[in-house]
């Protein structure tokens, strides 16, 4: 490990001390912060894969009975009947924190219209009610399905950054300020051990003469 | 915030939320739905993608990870699943955990069971 590049003066080595502690500190910090990530992104990923093995089947489902229904009405009437839907949808967006990361938080806001059904054509068969009733309820759940997975990406980002940080904090930042205050300690003893022998011969050399 | 949801994806499967009240665009191929995307992104907060789309787009997508919104997810379309989301879990899962704490080998839809078990 390379040591700083410093003067070996006792400001230095007060200076380097103090930084090794905030150092310490700050590495303990973030060990603590990326183990408590971790934890909370377990739970949120387990969530979002039971979820979408769920929403997958029943969207799989849904848009294959959709498309049944589709093959036997006359393209020109499904188009017309499903183009204009009576069900406006929008979705109240805020942001949550976890753990200093921004991850979306949505809640669906339906304006549903009288019918229970966005439209009201008698060619359109059961089965395509049937699939927009499935695809309709399903989409609460399809809200929540991208809101897991955007915050699973991420906090997967976050933890990843902060694991380097950690690491450079543990395996560069701090050996080096180990080694130098090592470095700097050696010397001075070193000086220490020069001047006094110095002295000793300064005085000898006055009790000879 | 009031936001949108849209959906991007190939003909037919689009038509059905539609009816369901999503902003729907229909996009025959990626560079059609890249084309969409850059144009809806600022206004739509939540956009669903068929997954044979966000297979191809997957470089382009990157870029929506940066922020909380827009949120972009895949979905099956009528074809069903081919395993892309499922994918992309294990990708988040990799990265941040190192280990697959999920599939252990077992369920996995992907087909790619073994490299996720063999880490633990």
């Amino acid at each position: 490990m390379t040591r700083l590049n410093v003067n070996p003066t006792r400001m230095e080595l007060k200076k380097l001390r103090a930084r090794l502690s905030t150092a310490v500190r700050g590495h303990k910090l973030l060990k603590d912060k990326s183990d408590e990530m971790i934890r909370r992104f377990s739970i949120i990923l387990r969530e979002d894969y039971a979820l979408r093995r769920e929403v997958e089947a029943a969207l799989s489902d849904g848009l294959r009975r959709f498309s049944v229904a589709r093959s036997v009405t006359p393209a020109y009437e499904a188009e017309t009947a499903f183009a204009l839907p009576t069900v406006g949808i929008a979705a109240d967006c805020g942001v949550e924190s976890v753990m200093g990361v921004d991850v979306p938080k949505i809640v669906l806001t339906e304006r549903r219209s009288s019918d229970e059904l966005p439209y009201a054509y008698p060619e359109i068969t059961s089965e395509a009610d049937d699939a927009v009733k499935a695809i309709a309820g399903l989409l609460p759940r399809l809200i929540r399905l991208a809101e897991t997975e955007k915050a699973v990406r991420l906090l997967a980002a976050e933890i990843e950054r902060n694991k380097r940080r950690v690491n450079a904090l543990e395996y560069i930042m701090i050996p080096q300020l180990e080694e130098t205050i090592k470095y700097i300690r050696d010397k001075l003893s070193e000086n220490e051990r020069a001047s006094l022998v110095r002295l000793m011969k300064v005085k000898g050399k006055g009790a000879e003469g | 915030m009031l936001g949108k949801i849209a959906i991007v994806g190939k003909g037919d499967s689009v038509l059905v939320f539609k009816a369901a009240g999503v902003s729907a665009f229909a996009a025959e191929d990626e560079r059609k739905a890249r084309e969409i995307l850059r144009k809806i992104a600022q206004e739509y907060q939540v956009i669903f993608l068929t997954e044979d789309l966000a297979r191809a787009l997957g470089d382009f997508l990157k870029r929506f990870d940066e922020g909380p919104y827009p949120v972009v997810l895949a979905i099956p379309s009528e074809q069903g699943s081919d395993g892309y989301g499922y994918e992309q879990i294990r990708g988040a899962m990799e990265r941040a955990l190192g280990v697959d704490i999920l599939f252990h080998g077992a369920s996995a839809e992907d087909g790619k069971k073994g490299d996720g078990g063999q880490k633990e």
